[in-house]
């Protein structure tokens, strides 16, 4: 079966198979499942608000999904992007609410970003170590810390950094000087008018990285050790490779590309912080880097997969009030199932039709 | 005495599913197949049963519903693990995903209570059972107390919980069924040279998996909350996969990894909103997060490292 098709014709089949069992669910619990996709699509793609909403929670998504492909080329499973982009939110935090007033916008943003990278960092190089030094389990790791992350941030956002005489568990607003710049404002600067959305300046740094990770991972020497380590690490240790370096960086790699995820939502959308506001962008990464094959396109295209069925699927549940966002968790688990435990499901069918051809 | 007595009591209490799950992780990683999927398991299996429950008022209807939901998925991933070769970890994280987005929609779609079950009826639960003579003893100092408030009183869940422990043990070291799951799980080429079916053996032992999961998950919603709430298990099975490693992948280890979160767990209900002297109150999210925290510890190795079943998560291939 030729490459091409292995990478296009068996994913497109496997994401058939997940909306046809969610068909058969929708139909279960008494919805039209064609009317259903129909809102759906139209909410994703239908009209310029809507696609904008779509970009947004794809930058999101490009951010947590290369976050688990850059592990999963070096051989771990890394289940914590989302507690990782939740403290990127807690160093985006710190840094914006000890600064805005002092700083202009060029120093703030930049001081911002990177303070989401390094706590991101940090919280999956705990993980990387222990699976590195001590041999701990890196799944069940991650997934402590994740519920770690999330104890953590409730404690400071409701003791510590909630806004004074707030009942509410957020901070106070961030100052304007740390908002990353909207879409529609900067293409307003260049005359083309689009409709205000969250969509923001974010989304530029997730195509960046989408490049960088192709660069880094296929054509430098680290990237080069990274898929060693991931395909045989005794190998790898015997060919001289430091396997310990490689995978705290890898993980360290990781939790800042979850990071980011932060910088997307709070200095791109919100502007303070929330309980919460994560909200399982973490857990699509997963799905996003399975469908992916942990590869760019793959990931980016994917990700724009999730983006949509997120902004269609809240427009859905509008108009179907039994259809909550769920729903679209359980695509993804779907997805997960489909496109990465039984990725090649369907090939024993199709090769042959391939085969035919010659 | 009495506060001992008290925290002993949840112990039991809490650390009753986190047992189950633990065992039933046994079954299927003994047989050498990855199992982080516990917590899907346990979830899907809490909804079950709660809903079975509800609808017949009977709790072992539940149970039976409970059981049959999970070992659903339990074959599920024997079928991407054991026939697919499938990745055990990746068909594992589904199965969580699947269970955390099916259940909320099954549920709003059938109960209208934005996804969690109605409060079951006192029909539709279990009860706790007074074991003979606990009234009569309740009087006798230490002895007494420990029987009727300790052991007895507790859910028919519990006991059969107690009963299994030695019965699963004595099924992985001493029945035929059990050398052929560790001789699978250890060395699967030569159990299949002496002409054991590896494929046949983990479909088994995965059966057995969902099973005891679906159990685990019928006690959380059909015994200790009485209703299915969104995420109920919040862990509990990743947590009872730590005490698995922690115990070496041995029951009776196990068990006790288990009974130390349950204590942990125990522990932090009553020091919630307690002053403590030279630390005040302790906020109640730096105590929530003490079994977590407590696994990672454990899994770090501070306590000993474990060596796993040495064909763990490898997809058996036969050799020609």
């Amino acid at each position: 079966m030729p490459r091409w098709a292995q990478l296009t014709v068996l994913p497109a089949l496997n994401l058939m198979a997940a909306l046809l069992v969610t068909a058969l669910v929708t139909w279960m619990i008494g919805e039209d499942p064609l009317e259903c996709l129909q809102i759906l699509v139209h909410g994703a793609v239908g009209y310029s608000e809507g696609i904008g909403y779509t970009l947004f929670y794809t930058t999101s998504f490009v951010f947590t999904g290369l976050a688990v492909a850059t592990a999963f080329h070096a051989g771990m499973f890394n289940i914590g992007a989302e507690g990782q982009a939740y403290i990127g939110g807690l160093g985006v935090t710190l840094v914006v609410l000890a600064l805005d007033h002092a700083l202009p916008a060029p120093l703030m943003v930049p001081l911002a970003v990177l303070a989401s990278i390094v706590f991101g960092a940090a919280w999956a190089f705990i993980p990387g170590w222990l699976q590195a030094r001590r041999g701990s389990h890196i799944v069940v790791t991650t997934m402590m810390f994740n519920f770690i992350a999330s104890s953590l941030m409730l404690y400071l956002i409701g003791h510590l950094l909630i806004e004074p005489g707030s009942q509410n568990p957020t901070t106070r607003e961030f100052g304007a000087s740390s908002w990353v710049a909207s879409m529609q404002s900067m293409l307003a600067a260049v005359g083309v008018e689009i409709p205000s959305t969250p969509l923001n300046a974010s989304f530029l740094i997730a195509l960046v990285a989408l490049v960088l990770f192709y660069v880094v991972i296929w054509h430098t020497r680290w990237g080069f050790q990274l898929r060693t380590v991931g395909v045989n690490d005794k190998a790898a240790r015997y060919a001289g490779i430091n396997v310990t370096l490689v995978i705290l960086l890898a993980m360290s790699v990781s939790g800042g590309l979850s990071g980011l995820a932060a910088v997307n939502e709070l200095l791109g959308s919100t502007h303070r912080l929330n309980v919460a506001f994560t909200n399982g962008i973490g857990f699509v990464g997963i799905a996003v880097a399975l469908m992916g094959r942990n590869h760019p396109v793959g990931i980016f295209l994917s990700a724009l997969l999730f983006g949509a069925l997120t902004q269609g699927g809240l427009d859905l549940s509008f108009e179907k009030p039994v259809i909550t966002r769920e729903m679209i968790i359980f695509i993804q688990g779907l997805i997960i199932l489909f496109c990465g435990a039984l990725e090649n499901l369907f090939e024993p069918f199709i090769a042959p039709l391939f085969k035919r051809r010659k | 005495m009495d506060q001992l007595i008290s925290v002993l009591d949840s112990t039991i209490r809490v650390a009753m599913p986190l047992i189950l799950a633990a065992l039933a992780g046994l079954f299927s990683e003994r047989s050498g197949v990855v199992d982080i999927s516990l917590e899907g398991k346990m979830l899907t299996a809490a909804f079950a049963s709660a809903a079975a429950a509800y609808v017949t008022q009977n709790p072992w209807i539940g149970l039976m519903a409970g059981m049959m939901a999970s070992i659903m998925l339990a074959m599920l991933h024997a079928f991407v693990s054991v026939t697919y070769n499938g990745n055990q970890m990746i068909s594992g994280m589904a199965v969580n995903t699947i269970a955390s987005g099916i259940t909320p929609v099954l549920g709003l779609a059938w109960f209208q209570q934005g996804g969690n079950s109605p409060q079951l009826p006192d029909e539709g639960r279990f009860h706790e059972v007074v074991l003979p003579f606990a009234e009569q003893l309740a009087d006798v100092p230490v002895i007494g107390q420990l029987y009727s408030r300790l052991l007895s009183g507790h859910s028919v869940l519990v006991y059969m919980t107690i009963v299994i422990i030695p019965v699963v043990t004595w099924f992985v070291y001493k029945s035929r069924f059990g050398l052929r799951l560790r001789a699978v799980g250890e060395n699967p080429h030569a159990a299949d040279t002496a002409g054991v079916s590896v494929a046949r053996v983990r479909y088994i032992a995965l059966f057995w998996n969902g099973a005891l999961c679906g159990m685990a998950g019928t006690f959380l919603s059909v015994y200790q909350t009485g209703a299915f709430i969104k995420e109920m298990t919040a862990g509990k099975g990743f947590l009872a996969l730590a005490a698995l490693i922690f115990g070496k992948w041995r029951p009776v280890p196990a068990v006790i990894g288990c009974l130390l979160f349950a204590f942990a767990d125990a522990i932090q209900i009553r020091l919630e909103g307690v002053a403590l002297p030279g630390v005040g109150i302790i906020p109640s999210q730096f105590i929530a997060v003490i079994p977590y925290v407590l696994t990672v510890l454990l899994l770090a190795g501070f306590v000993g490292r474990s060596v796993a079943p040495k064909s763990i998560g490898i997809p058996f291939v036969k050799s020609r």
